[in-house]
C-alpha cells in the first residue's frame, strides 16, 4: 500500500534523503520547500530515480494560508499525507546577549510554529485514516545547550514538547509522532563552517566522522514506517554518539 | 435541509463516531456524562460532521456544545450561513 508522506524543507539535505528514503518504502512523497526549486527539482529527481513518485510543492510554514493550499495540493495530486516528515527549518547563529528580537521570532515561527502548522493541517485525515505517522526533524541542539543558539536550540527543544504532546493525544488513534535529532550532519547549515570548526567537532564526534543525511534518513525512514507502530513520542538521536 | 432530516443525520454521525447505539444518541444526551466521549472524540465526531454535512465549525464555538441537541443546532445555525 502506498501512502502519501509529505516532507518539509525537501530542497534541504536531510529532507532530501529523508524523501528519497520515504520513496523506497513505496511512499508516494510530495516535497514541500520554500526557496530553491533547482533544489527541490532535484529532490524530486533523485526520488525518481529511486523508483518512485515525487513532485515539488512551493510553501512558506511561516503562513497558515500557505499551508493550507500545500495541502489541498497535495490531496488534489496523490490524496491526504498521512506520513509527515516536518523537515523545514532555519539558522542564524549568534550570542543571545545581542540577538535581535524579530530573528529570534521568525526562527521560531519558522522551525516550530511551522511544524505545528503542517502537523495540525495533517491531523484530521490521520484521524479519519485512523493511521499517521508524525516524524519532526529536531537536533541535538534541543536536548543540550550550543553558545550562539539561544534560539535555534529553543525551536529545536520546542519541537521535542510538541512532538511527545502530539504522541499522548493520537496515540489511541494509530498516529505516532516522534523526533529525530541530528549531530552534526553535512548539509547547508554547516556547510559554512571552516576547517578549523570542522576539526574541532570531529575531535568532539566519537563516531570520528560528521553524520550524512542518509544517516538521519535512515531513522525518519523507521519511524515513518508500519513497523514502528509502537514507537511514539521517541526521540532518536542520531549523532555518532556526541550526546553519548 | 429540514431540521429532522438535520437531527437524524447528526444522531447517527454522532453514535457512529462515539460508537454508541443510536437510541442511547438522544437530543438530551450529554456528551461527557451520557456518551463517555472525551475531548478527542468530540473533536473526530465534529470532523465527522463538517465532512457529513457540509458545514464549517471553528473550534471555538465548540465550547458551549456540552449535548447532542446543542450540536443539532449548532449545525442547523451552520447551514443557515451556508446557504
Amino acid at each position: 500500500m502506498s501512502r502519501v508522506a509529505l516532507v518539509t524543507g525537501a530542497s534541504g539535505a536531510i529532507g532530501r534523503a529523508a524523501a528519497v528514503a520515504l520513496a523506497r518504502d513505496g511512499r508516494t512523497v510530495a516535497c514541500a520547500y520554500r526557496s530553491g526549486d533547482a533544489a527541490a527539482k532535484e529532490t524530486v529527481r533523485l526520488v525518481e530515480e529511486a523508483g518512485g513518485t515525487a513532485q515539488a510543492f512551493a510553501v512558506d510554514v511561516a503562513e497558515e494560508a500557505s499551508v493550507d493550499e500545500l495541502f489541498r495540493a497535495v490531496e488534489a495530486w496523490a490524496g491526504p499525507p498521512l506520513v509527515v516528515v516536518a523537515a523545514a527549518g532555519v539558522n542564524r547563529d549568534g550570542l543571545a546577549v545581542r540577538y535581535p528580537l524579530p530573528e529570534f521570532e521568525r526562527l521560531l515561527d519558522v522551525n516550530l510554529t511551522g511544524a505545528f502548522r503542517c502537523l495540525r493541517a495533517a491531523l484530521p485525515a490521520m484521524l479519519r485514516a485512523r493511521w499517521g505517522r508524525i516524524v519532526t526533524v529536531s537536533s541535538v541542539a534541543g536536548l543540550r545547550g550550543n553558545a550562539g543558539q539561544a534560539a535555534y536550540g529553543a525551536s529545536k527543544s520546542g519541537l521535542i514538547g510538541l512532538t511527545r504532546s502530539l504522541a499522548r493525544e493520537y496515540a489511541g488513534r494509530g498516529i505516532t509522532a516522534n523526533a529525530v535529532c541530528p549531530g552534526f550532519v553535512e548539509s547547508e547549515m554547516t556547510a559554512p563552517l571552516g576547517d578549523k570548526a570542522r576539526r574541532r567537532l570531529l575531535e568532539e564526534i566519537p563516531a570520528g566522522r560528521i553524520g550524512a543525511p542518509e544517516d538521519a534518513a535512515a531513522a525518519i525512514r523507521f519511524l515513518a514506517s508500519e513497523e514502528a507502530s509502537y514507537v511514539n513520542g521517541a526521540v532518536l538521536v542520531v549523532d555518532g554518539a556526541l550526546t553519548a | 435541509m429540514e431540521r429532522q432530516e438535520v437531527e437524524e443525520r447528526v444522531r447517527k454521525v454522532l453514535a457512529e463516531q462515539l460508537a454508541r447505539e443510536p437510541e442511547e444518541v438522544t437530543l438530551e444526551a450529554r456528551f461527557e456524562e451520557d456518551l463517555d466521549a472525551d475531548s478527542l472524540d468530540l473533536v473526530e465526531a465534529v470532523l465527522a460532521l463538517e465532512e457529513e454535512l457540509g458545514v464549517k465549525i471553528p473550534e471555538e464555538e465548540m465550547d458551549g456544545v456540552k449535548t447532542v441537541g446543542q450540536a443539532v443546532e449548532l449545525v442547523l445555525a451552520k447551514q443557515g450561513q451556508a446557504a
